[in-house]
């Protein structure tokens, strides 16, 4: 009975390890001796490897790399080369972007040139990569729906540290790298333009964000309790619905009224999960380039609503004359 | 070696017991409602730290008021530029008060020579006329910020000879040279911007110069003036400084703000206007008062680029929304609230 209610997988397969199907005569081998790993078998499937890097998987590798050396070099240089300083630090250190007075233009590299070094590299390992994920998604005989899953967010990621930048006429704009920096950069971004939470394309992808989470559960929860019927078989089920995918839709029906079915349900998930980037790149792109302050552009528009005043009125000592400002 | 499951569960339990306990604030908290129902303008209150605030800011004791001579000080003493109108006996009082707010270990000898009082030898001695003058211009000219509480020596000094908390233009000495990034005053694990990675050294440019620490647009579309166009650079050194205000009077943003509109000063608590005014306190002080103290200053009291130590909100408020709890000792030494000038 408590098979399904548990985290992790209780059952694993053990057997000889599989290489994969064979490849076609023009395509690299894949690498790597398979090995068996039991607290990936917890996870998941408990074998690892073998791996099919190619090309792709190659120069993707070798640009991160590069992307990791330029960002880890420029940390360490902040601490003084110091490794333990490093280590306390590394939340806090970052690569900067340029200062806003450089424009479009390439900077120094100790003003911000590393920055954009790093952003091209970061770039190039990320489009090869999901020029990787395409290839082997059609050399599988798939559909290339990860991989353009991936492609949304990739537009999130050029939005914020490429497109807009560009939209606004600054590098400055952009991003830095770095654990606590990129996480300050974003509550600077939403103070700056008054309150990103009034932006309806962030409204949209905390929606489409949270909703996919709901969905997941949704879903996970629904298969998991069915899986005794062999419910988790789904690709299966699809065609031919057995007792696991009579008694989900029902479940749902009798609660709601209505039930998703076992094709459609992964439809939702996936237009949740895309939107969510989707939504989160056009807010972004709209944030400086269209409106500034997204406080006004509520109030403007009948969003924010106004509320009675507690404390006596508050005028900008700026404006009263005879100040020293 | 293969780990059994249950040691893995015990190791993640103590690395998670850990994290909880060394990153959250630890129950019971109060929270104040001060803003209208939903805006959530509340204040916390974490009881232990309130109760190690309330006892680390209570005002010092009073000096008995004593009889006036009826002889000004500068009939029995020489070399009294600053304190000379006073009555003796007052002058006296008040020479102790300073002694137990300033330097109650090392006593009158930390600022005089004992063998000739009336000797500036020491320049902690005129570096104190020079405070003396500093307070009864807080007290006299900026009650904008410090009411009619005011301020005595102990606001800032505690009973140490150079208060807690001080600052001076950070340096960027921990970094390295040569082809890497430049130092870009942030990203540093600093203690005054609340450990963010936030621009550490915001007093330079806002307590010392007069940057301007305005980054919301006033108007919701972009204006055809680019030039004007503040960044999101900026905004992280408004932020900052924020931050200190915040940490260094223990309060929230919502102290002041209405966070739903930072920039709004219609939805701002009446305590904005009073920060506004003490920004430019701070920074005339820092300009007037103690960033001139340098060329009388040992070394050993000044920063690494040779600048005096300067003041900022912290230096008076000491995590507290008023110095000492908003207790005022001016009316027990009144002469700190009259205009004192140092004769020529």
């Amino acid at each position: 009975m408590t098979e399904y209610q548990n985290i992790f997988n209780r059952v694993q397969i053990r057997g000889e390890t599989y290489p994969g199907v064979p490849l076609p005569p023009d395509t690299d081998d894949r690498f790597g001796q398979p090995i068996f790993s039991y607290w990936a078998g917890k996870l998941g499937n408990a074998q690892i490897g073998p791996i099919y890097l190619g090309g792709l998987g190659l120069a993707s590798a070798i640009c991160f790399g590069i992307a990791a050396a330029v960002v880890g070099l420029n940390f360490l240089a902040q601490v003084n080369w110091d490794w333990i300083q490093f280590v306390r630090q590394f939340f806090w250190l970052a690569l900067e972007p340029p200062l806003p007075q450089y424009g479009l233009t390439f900077p120094p590299l100790a003003q911000g040139g590393w920055w954009l070094i790093t952003g091209f590299f970061l770039t190039a390992s990320i489009l090869l990569w999901w020029a990787r994920m395409y290839t082997r998604a059609k050399a599988l005989g798939l559909g290339t729906h990860v991989s353009w899953a991936f492609a949304a967010a990739i537009f999130f990621y050029l939005s914020l540290g490429f497109f807009r930048p560009i939209l606004m006429g600054s590098w400055g704009e952009g991003v830095p790298f770095g654990i606590f920096p990129h996480l300050d950069w974003t509550a600077a971004i939403s103070i700056r333009f008054g309150n990103l939470y009034y932006n309806p394309f962030h409204m949209l992808s905390i929606a489409f964000l949270y909703g996919s989470a709901v969905l997941f559960a949704m879903h996970a929860g629904t298969l998991l309790a069915v899986s005794r019927y062999g419910g988790e078989r789904e690709i299966e089920q699809i065609v031919d619905r057995g007792t696991a995918v009579e008694r989900a839709m029902l479940f749902w029906r009798w609660q709601i009224g209505f039930n998703a079915t076992i094709e459609s349900f992964h439809r939702w998930g996936y237009w949740f999960a895309v939107l969510t980037v989707i939504t989160a790149g056009i807010g972004i792109l709209l944030t400086g380039t269209v409106v500034d302050n997204w406080y006004l552009w509520a109030v403007k528009h009948g969003v924010a609503p106004s509320y009675p005043p507690v404390f006596p009125p508050v005028t900008d000592p700026a404006l009263i004359s005879g100040v020293p400002q | 070696m293969r780990l059994g499951f249950s040691a893995v569960v015990g190791l993640t339990a103590i690395v998670g017991a850990v994290f909880v306990a060394t990153t959250f604030t630890t129950p019971p908290l109060d929270s104040v409602q001060r803003g209208y129902r939903g805006t959530g303008q509340i204040q916390s209150y974490q009881d232990r730290a309130y109760t190690r605030l309330t006892a680390a800011n209570q005002a010092p004791e009073v000096i008995p008021a004593v009889d006036p001579e009826g002889q000004k000080a500068s009939v029995g003493y020489t070399n009294l530029k600053v304190l000379g109108d006073l009555d003796k006996a007052e002058f006296d009082r008040l020479m102790m008060a300073i002694t137990n707010w300033v330097s109650p270990d090392a006593g009158c000898n930390y600022c005089h020579n004992p063998e000739n009082m009336a000797s500036d030898e020491l320049y902690t001695k005129v570096v104190a006329r020079r405070m003396l003058e500093m307070v009864s211009t807080i007290n006299t000219k900026y009650k904008a910020h410090v009411a009619n509480t005011g301020v005595t020596c102990y606001t800032c000094h505690r009973g140490q000879p150079v208060p807690g908390y001080i600052w001076y233009t950070d340096p960027n000495l921990s970094h390295a040279s040569g082809y890497a990034q430049a130092p870009t005053g942030q990203n540093k694990a600093a203690a005054v911007v609340g450990y963010t990675s936030l621009p550490y050294d915001v007093f330079t440019p806002f307590l010392k110069e007069a940057n301007d620490l305005r980054i919301i647009s006033q108007t919701a579309l972009p204006q055809r003036d680019a030039g004007a166009r503040k960044s999101i650079m900026q905004a992280e050194w408004t932020y900052g400084a924020m931050a200190h205000i915040s940490d260094g009077l223990g309060v929230n943003c919502t102290y002041c703000h209405n966070t739903r509109s930072f920039t709004e000063w219609s939805q701002s608590s009446p305590q904005r206007a009073v920060a506004w005014y003490a920004i430019r306190h701070v920074r005339e002080l820092n300009n007037t008062y103690l960033d001139p103290l340098a060329p009388i200053l040992p070394a050993n009291r000044l920063g690494a680029l040779g600048d005096a130590p300067k003041i900022n909100c912290t230096t008076c408020h000491q995590g507290v929304f008023k110095p000492l709890l908003g207790v005022s000792q001016l009316k027990d030494y009144p002469e700190l609230a009259t205009t004192l000038t140092a004769k020529k």
